[in-house]
Parts: C-alpha cells; sequence; structure tokens
C-alpha cells in the first residue's frame, strides 16, 4: 500500500516550498490508478480540476502569496455534499448527472484553505446503510481486506484516506456514518458536536442528526481539519453561533486528571476482539494519568429504536422533493401521480424506500404518537442519561463498532442485523453531542478496532485530548 | 364538528339574533385570509418578494427545494407578521416552524414551512360596526408555494390537461394565516370582516393586501343550525376572490345546506370551489380524500422567541390604527364613525390630509364630501395642496359660489394638482349672485308659472322644483340653489 502522507506534514510542506503540491497529488492519482478499479472508492474522479488547483497553489507559493493552511491537502468528499458544477449522486439513480449551482460552506471553507479536491466518493443511496453495499452504483470494497466491507455509510470516503488516494476525506454522520467506518479502515472520523459544523450544501438525510466530518491518519490531521470546517455558518440557522474550537493545541496536553467513562450497562453483543481492545484504551488512559468512572447508560439499548423511526421520518420528508419534476430523473407516465410513482420506483434503491416507508408510517395520523412522538421521547431520555453520567466523567469510551469489517453480503439479506452496527454510535446523534472514533490496535484477521470516545456537546477540545493520547498509546 | 354532542360544546358562543337568522336556521361563518407580506425578501431566502415580473426570475437554491438548501427566517417578516397581530390584539407568543407535507409540483420542497400547534399570534379580535366582536384564533407565518398554470385541460384544471408550467416568482414569498373564530353570523359581517382586516393590513403596511392580485386571500367556512343546537358540519369554500365575492358564496352556499337539510339530506364535509361567474360552488374534494399532511418540527429552523423588548418595540411603533382614525375623522367632521365617507377617507389613508385642511381653516364637513367624491384617485396624500382645498371649502360655505360652482372648480382642482380657487372662480364668472338680484329673478320666475306657485304655496313640495330650474336657467347657472329656495319659502309664509 502507498505510504500515507499526513495533513500536517503536507500543509507544512507545501506552504513553505519544501513540496509541490502536484507532486503530492501525482502521488494519490498514481494510487488511485492502481488500485481504484478494484476498491471503487469514488462516483467520480476530478483529476484534471485537482491538477489545476494543485499547479496553481504551486504558482502562489513560489510567487511568494499567502496560501491557506490546507495548502495542496488532497481531499476526497462523501458524493452528498454539493459541488458547485460538479455532479453530486448521493449514489441514488435520482439524482445522477445532477450538478449543483453552489458550494456546501464546508467545501467553500476547505477550498479557501487550499485544499485540492480528488472527487466524489461513493456511499450508501443517501448515506442510509452501515456498509456502502447499498450504493446504486456497486459497493466499495476494504482496501485492507478487499473481501470485506469499509462499513458505512461513507465507505467511499473512508477507503479513499486508507487506499492513499488522497490525505483526508469528509463524509457525513446521521447514526455513525463516519465512525464506524473509520474504525472498520483504520481511521481516525469525527462527528462533531450537532451545530458545530454548517449543513449547508449537505444532502440532507436526518436533519436534526447529520453532522458533516473528517476522516484523516492522525489525530491532529483531524484537528487541523475541525479548525477549518466547524464555526458559525449563518445560511445554517442550526449552526451554533461561535467560532471553531482550538483542537491542535490541546493534543500534547494529556489526560491526567481528566475522568473516563466506563458505561456499565452497555448493550451487548460485541466481539470479544473488540471488548480486549476497549478495556487496552481503558488500561492506557489509566497509565496516562486518567481516573476511570463507572457510569449508567440505561436508555443506550433504546436508542436504535428511537433512531430508525426519527431518522426515516426525517428522511421521507427530506427526500420527498426528488419528484421527477425539477431536476434528476424523470420516468415519463400518463399523469402526475404516475409519473410521481414511476420516477421514484425507479430512482430509488431497496433500502431508501425501506425507510421513506417506515418514516411516513410513523409521521401518519394515528401513529404519530405511537412512533415518532414515543421516539422524541426516548431522544430526551438519551439526553438525560448522557448529561447524568457528564456529572461524573468528562469523556466515555466504548467500542465504535461491535465487530471489525465483516465480509460483503453477511449483512445485506439481515436489516436489523445491519442496523446493529450502529448501536454505540447512534446515541450521540440523538443527543446531539461529540464523538469520535480512534484506531486502537487489530482484532480479528489482524483487522483494526477502533475505540470511540464520546464527549458531552462542545466537549471536542476534552475528547481529542482523549484521542491524542490514545494515538500515542495504540 | 359533527362529533359535537351539545351546544355547549360549540366553538363559539355568539348567538344570531332573530333578524339574523335565515329561515330559522343560524349561519355560522369563520374566514381563514392568506395575505403576502410586503417584505423585500422571501421568507427563506434572499430572493425578491415582487409581484408581476418575468416568471422564475426570482429563485435560488433554497426557493427551487434545491438538495441541501437550508431556509434562513426572514426577520423583517416575522416583524410585519407581529405587527398585524398586535394590530388584531392578539398575544405574541414563542413559538416554532412545521413541515407540511404533501406532493404538488408547486411546492418544491414537497413540504410548506407553516406554523402548526405553536403560532406566533394567537387570541386576539376584531372590531366590527355595532361593536361586534369577532374572536380571532391564531396569525401565523407560512410560505407561499410557486403558481401552476394548466394548458389544454378543461377550466384550467390539472386533470386532462396536456401540460403546466410552474412560475417559482411566489414560493416562499412570507404569508400570515389569519383564523377567525366561527363568531361571523352574517354574509354582511363577513364581508365587514374581511374589509376591516383590509384596511388594517393597509394601515400597518403588513401588505398591500390586492385581493385582485392575490396578496390577500380568502377560505371561508360555512355551517348552518337550528339556534341553541350543535353547530352543523361545515364546508370549506376556496378561490373566494373579492369582498363581494365572499357575501355571494356565502349566501349562496347557506342556502345550498339549508335546502339539503329541509329537504331531508345531511351535509358532507366538503372542500368547494366558488365559481364567480356561475354564482355557485362545486366540489374539490371530501373529507374522505384529505390528504395526511404529517405535520412534523422543522428540523433546519430553531424555535423562534420573540423577546419582550423586541415585541414591545413593534408595538410601540404601531400607527394609529382605522377604528381610532375613523373616529377622529368622525368627531372632526361631525359625521357618523360607521358613515360611508369616513369608511372611504380612512381607507384611502387620507384622513391626514382632511385633518390638515380643517387645521388651515377649512370647513371640514365640506372637505370630507369633496375628498370622497373626487379623491378616489389620489393616493394618500393628494396632490391638490391642503390650502387650495380649504379656501374651495370656505367660497362654498360663505356662499361665493354655489354648490354645482364649486364641484367643477374641484374637478379642476383635483385635474391641476392644486390652483388659485379665488382666481379660477372670476375666470369662470363663477360668483354667487347678491340677494337683490336673485330676488328679482325668484319674483320672475313666479309670475312665469303662476300654476307652480299656486301648488307650492298649497304645499305641494314638487312644484318647487320647476321654481328653481327656471331661476336656474334664467341665472345661467350662478343662482344658489339653497338661497332660491329659501327665497322661495319666506315668500310662500309671507
Amino acid at each position: 500500500m502507498a505510504q500515507r502522507r499526513t495533513v500536517v506534514d503536507i500543509a507544512a510542506g507545501v506552504s513553505s516550498g519544501a513540496l509541490s503540491a502536484s507532486a503530492v497529488l501525482e502521488e494519490n492519482l498514481a494510487a488511485i490508478g492502481s488500485r481504484e478499479k478494484e476498491i471503487h472508492a469514488f462516483n467520480l474522479v476530478t483529476a484534471e480540476r485537482a491538477r489545476e488547483r494543485a499547479a496553481q497553489i504551486d504558482t502562489d507559493v513560489k510567487a511568494g502569496k499567502k496560501v491557506g493552511r490546507l495548502a495542496g491537502v488532497t481531499i476526497a468528499l462523501k458524493d452528498n455534499m454539493c459541488t458547485r458544477g460538479v455532479e453530486t449522486t448521493c449514489s441514488s439513480k435520482i439524482l445522477a448527472g445532477w450538478k449543483p449551482p453552489y458550494d456546501a460552506t464546508v467545501v467553500r471553507r476547505l477550498a479557501d484553505e487550499g485544499a485540492v479536491f480528488v472527487g466524489k466518493t461513493n456511499l450508501d443511496e443517501f448515506a442510509m446503510g452501515s456498509s456502502t453495499e447499498n450504493s446504486a452504483f456497486g459497493p466499495t470494497r476494504n482496501p485492507l481486506d478487499t473481501s470485506r466491507v469499509p462499513g458505512g455509510s461513507s465507505g467511499g470516503s473512508a477507503a479513499a484516506v486508507a487506499a492513499g488516494f488522497a490525505a483526508a476525506s469528509f463524509g457525513s454522520d446521521t447514526g455513525g456514518s463516519i465512525r464506524q467506518p473509520a474504525a472498520l479502515c483504520g481511521l481516525v472520523g469525527v462527528k462533531p458536536t450537532y451545530g458545530t459544523v454548517s449543513r449547508q450544501g449537505l444532502i440532507a438525510f436526518g436533519s436534526s442528526l447529520d453532522q458533516i466530518g473528517p476522516f484523516s491518519s492522525t489525530v491532529a490531521d483531524s484537528a487541523l481539519l475541525m479548525e477549518v470546517i466547524a464555526g458559525h455558518d449563518p445560511l445554517d440557522s442550526t449552526s451554533i453561533p461561535q467560532p471553531a474550537p482550538s483542537l491542535l493545541n490541546v493534543l500534547d496536553q494529556g489526560v491526567k486528571g481528566m475522568r473516563i467513562g466506563r458505561i456499565t450497562d452497555m448493550p451487548e453483543g460485541s466481539s470479544p476482539d473488540v471488548l480486549a481492545r476497549l478495556e487496552a484504551a481503558f488500561e492506557a488512559l489509566r497509565g496516562a494519568g486518567a481516573q476511570i468512572v463507572d457510569v449508567k447508560m440505561p436508555s443506550m439499548s433504546f436508542g436504535l429504536t428511537a433512531y430508525y423511526l426519527v431518522a426515516p421520518a426525517e428522511a421521507s420528508s427530506n427526500l420527498a422533493r426528488f419528484d421527477g419534476v425539477r431536476y434528476g430523473l424523470r420516468v415519463d407516465a400518463k399523469d402526475l401521480n404516475a409519473m410521481y410513482g414511476a420516477t421514484r420506483a425507479a430512482g430509488f434503491g431497496d433500502e431508501v424506500k425501506r425507510r421513506i416507508m417506515l418514516g411516513t408510517y410513523a409521521l401518519s395520523a394515528g401513529y404519530y404518537d405511537a412512533y415518532y412522538g414515543k421516539a422524541l421521547k426516548v431522544r430526551r431520555l438519551i439526553a438525560d442519561d448522557f448529561a447524568k453520567a457528564y456529572e461524573s466523567c468528562d469523556a466515555i469510551l466504548t467500542p465504535t463498532s461491535p465487530t471489525v469489517a465483516f465480509k460483503f453480503g453477511d449483512k445485506t439479506s439481515n436489516p436489523l442485523a445491519m442496523y446493529l452496527c450502529d448501536v454505540f454510535t447512534i446515541p450521540t446523534n440523538l443527543a446531539g453531542h461529540a464523538a469520535m472514533s480512534v484506531p486502537f490496535g487489530t482484532g480479528e484477521a489482524g483487522l483494526p478496532v477502533g475505540v470511540q470516545v464520546l464527549a458531552p456537546a462542545l466537549g471536542e477540545a476534552p475528547m481529542f485530548r482523549v484521542a491524542a493520547e490514545l494515538e500515542r498509546n495504540a | 364538528m359533527s362529533t359535537s354532542t351539545g351546544a355547549a360544546q360549540n366553538p363559539s358562543s355568539v348567538v344570531a339574533s332573530a333578524e339574523q337568522l335565515i329561515d330559522g336556521w343560524e349561519l355560522v361563518v369563520g374566514l381563514e385570509v392568506h395575505v403576502e407580506l410586503a417584505t423585500k425578501t422571501k421568507l427563506f431566502s434572499a430572493s425578491a418578494n415582487r409581484f408581476g415580473d418575468e416568471p422564475n426570475t426570482h429563485i435560488d437554491p433554497v426557493t427551487l427545494g434545491l438538495p441541501g438548501a437550508l431556509p434562513v427566517l426572514n426577520r423583517h417578516a416575522v416583524e410585519l407578521a407581529m405587527r398585524l397581530g398586535l394590530a388584531l390584539n392578539c398575544r405574541v407568543q414563542p413559538c416554532s416552524f412545521h413541515r407540511k407535507n404533501y406532493f404538488y409540483p408547486d411546492l418544491p420542497k414537497a413540504y410548506q414551512i407553516s406554523q402548526y400547534d405553536q403560532p406566533l399570534n394567537v387570541d386576539g379580535f376584531l372590531m366590527l360596526p355595532g361593536e361586534v366582536r369577532i374572536g380571532i384564533e391564531r396569525a401565523h407565518l407560512e410560505e407561499d408555494t410557486g403558481k401552476s398554470t394548466h394548458f389544454g385541460g378543461a377550466e384550467g384544471r390539472i386533470h386532462g390537461s396536456e401540460y403546466s408550467l410552474i412560475d417559482f416568482n411566489r414560493a416562499g414569498v412570507p404569508l400570515v394565516e389569519i383564523v377567525s373564530r366561527p363568531d361571523i353570523r352574517t354574509s354582511e359581517q363577513a364581508k365587514q370582516y374581511v374589509s376591516e382586516l383590509r384596511a388594517i393590513l393597509l394601515a400597518v403596511g403588513a401588505s398591500d393586501a390586492k385581493m385582485e392580485e392575490g396578496s390577500m386571500r380568502c377560505d371561508v367556512n360555512v355551517s348552518v343550525h337550528k339556534p341553541g343546537t350543535p353547530f352543523g358540519t361545515r364546508c370549506e369554500i376556496k378561490n373566494v376572490n373579492s369582498i363581494r365575492a365572499v357575501g355571494r358564496a356565502i349566501d349562496y352556499e347557506a342556502r345550498r345546506q339549508i335546502d339539503i337539510i329541509t329537504s331531508g339530506g345531511s351535509i358532507k364535509q366538503q372542500t368547494l370551489h366558488w365559481d364567480d361567474a356561475a354564482g355557485r360552488t362545486n366540489v374539490l374534494r371530501t373529507k374522505e380524500d384529505a390528504d395526511d399532511y404529517r405535520y412534523f418540527l422543522e428540523p433546519d429552523l430553531v424555535p423562534l422567541a420573540p423577546d419582550t423588548a423586541w415585541v414591545e418595540q413593534v408595538r410601540s411603533a404601531l400607527p394609529p390604527l382605522p377604528a381610532a382614525r375613523r373616529e377622529t375623522l368622525a368627531k372632526l367632521t361631525g359625521q357618523s364613525k360607521e358613515s360611508e365617507a369616513v369608511a372611504v377617507v380612512v381607507e384611502r389613508g387620507q384622513d391626514t390630509y382632511l385633518a390638515e385642511v380643517a387645521k388651515v381653516g377649512g370647513d371640514a364637513a365640506r372637505a370630507l364630501v369633496y375628498v370622497q367624491q373626487a379623491f378616489a384617485e389620489e393616493a394618500a396624500s393628494p396632490r391638490v395642496p391642503a390650502g387650495d382645498l380649504a379656501a374651495l371649502t370656505l367660497m362654498e360655505k360663505n356662499a361665493k359660489i354655489t354648490a354645482t360652482q364649486a364641484k367643477t372648480l374641484l374637478a379642476e382642482l383635483v385635474a391641476n394638482g392644486g390652483g388659485d380657487v379665488i382666481a379660477m372662480a372670476k375666470s369662470k364668472g363663477f360668483e354667487a349672485m347678491d340677494t337683490s338680484a336673485l330676488e328679482g329673478l325668484v319674483d320672475a320666475a313666479i309670475a312665469a308659472d303662476p300654476d307652480a306657485w299656486a301648488k307650492f304655496k298649497a304645499g305641494e313640495q314638487k312644484a318647487m322644483g320647476a321654481l328653481v330650474g327656471a331661476v336656474m336657467k334664467s341665472s345661467k347657472g350662478k343662482a344658489d340653489g339653497k338661497a332660491v329656495t329659501a327665497l322661495l319659502q319666506a315668500k310662500a309664509n309671507a
């Protein structure tokens, strides 16, 4: 596998003139040339745009012009983030060929700091899935073992970094879609506090849960990327009105005196190799001077059920606009209603249809209170449980995924087994808190295991301190 | 409504008077009025809120519901909605936005962002003439849809049409929906309600409230029942596009419902379409096929909680409202506050001008008549200087000119946007005749028509017309009609 450069090294090297942005890009393009056919991380590789951009940055550096904090950093974007004039499909037939007339706020902020976009990455259609097997354009393979899935829904973004196709990438996390593939591909993946990163230009799945976050090889890389993309955006009403947090400067602070929570009533079903690595992580933090405290999360196991009502309910509304009238796929039929039906039948895959039906049902008159209404109550319970837990600790550790990367087809015939992949990641989204996955050694078949660090809302700084300590001990 | 079990549970306790009943049936009407707010931009995006431009020129990713686009609430729209709510005596409260989900081509996101169980304004009222109080349940903010035009089918409806075109300029325009309580008992009250609401909208500058352009649209809920019994099943009438149509649609619908019930039938809950040309309602849809809108809290927006300081600032900046202005004008002119002249002048916003005319010494009562009759095409601030109009009122009041001559000069003032009325009167040869000259003409008229004079003296008032007419003729219109009448009366009594 190609040697991976870090974001921090590239940015420092390119801006100082020691490293050429074009040379960095060509390394990535060469890796893409040799392995992309097998991996299928991308829906679209924008090599020519990237070459122009990299050349411009090199010219600017030579001319002594000021370049951004991410000068020459190669980045892959999940194909549900709008990129002006560049096809954005959500890995769905219904949006195939659609070119947004605007950039997502995150994309603009990255571009403003000198990032070089390599392409748009594959995902489970509309970010619904945990293996990237639900893409209308075919699955993505895990670069560490191509018989296995990379996780999902941001599987393409995870695979792109793991395979050395880009220095970093971005995904969206509605119930674990960054953290789980990060764990399965041996990467750092961050789900920021809801409202920290603008959702403007992110094609919505579950609007009250979605957040954009980075994939990277190191904790420091994610810290730098977070500093660039976070911070208030007036175009997103749910964006928290405060600047991006300072994270790079907390990485060396260690965890001495920090209180780390261990959930005593954690949902069962994790494999022994994963649980062993979690224990090792607690040991490492204890060794570094942290105090391990027991906390209870009695509502955690209800998270999955609540999530599979809230997210589909919002999705059923968010995806209603794909109706064949204004853009994307249209299948002509005898009248308006028949056109709607034919377009959506042909345009959406099974998992998307399944969730639209679930969500529509949950919101319907006569069922709202029993399903959606109850799910909102569970959501509050989970937030209450977390609030109580954080009275006695600064961060909580759990597995990110119950298992290491699984084989293709293992869970496709059983949607419920697939949904269980997200049992540890979902509660964070329901509470709107921060969480990240950090690689911490290997488990079965030598595959990476990720440990999840949970922190309260706006707890990114303590979360990154813990993550950096784990990385030093991995 | 059909589930009500007793009159005590009726959502309105207003009782019609005996003369308001229709063949013993009580009419119950509630109105839902949508008004477009007079903002510069749309409710959730920066595109212009402007009527009548080329189709699809005021659009953007938010308006078109493009994937990834997010709504950002327009502060000015909230302020105008609050202004309206406060003018309707509502309580402004913390509120939220919901999504109302349904598929239609001119609804780009396939949901409308509206307010559901927590509207911005609640519990207000509006006063009609005769101290009739109509409750306002709520006045909430929502976005408008685009406008569809269907081609090749019957009646411009989508069913059977060959193709449809959509203009998204209107999509996302801020609306306030004002929902009255079912307190209205006659079609006349319904017309007064819409008319008064319109006057308030104009007064506070919340909307241009042009029913013909669709910036003010009425849906009318109508039911009938026997007094003291539960309310009847209601029907909702859409497409009622003028104040006159409000009255006609209610009268038609009340009669239709009474006829059905008295011939043994029952009313089905339906949405009806008012066909103004045919003067009748047609069924749009029945309750059974009503949409399930699957309302839920709009996750792309945060709750809206106007703080007390903001609410009070809006309240204190409210201009005087039409009812208060009518009262002021009525006092100034010595007219009833419910007189048509007072209502019309206040509605045109020309009451301030009239006060100015009075202030510079003009006769307010005469000015009111002049303004009502001749200033229909003028703006709230007419072009005729207040001093010029004041001079005209005084000339007529002091009998320097006749009423007919005043009318001629008034028309000229309006046409020229003002002028020196004394000079104008002189150049036209307008001057009231002195009494001695007038007396000669009156005597001549009596001599010329002894028959009429005899009848007039015998108390036949009709005969006076012929005599006055003769004097006006012989004076070439310069005689003051009132002075002639007075002279005739004096001679008859002598």
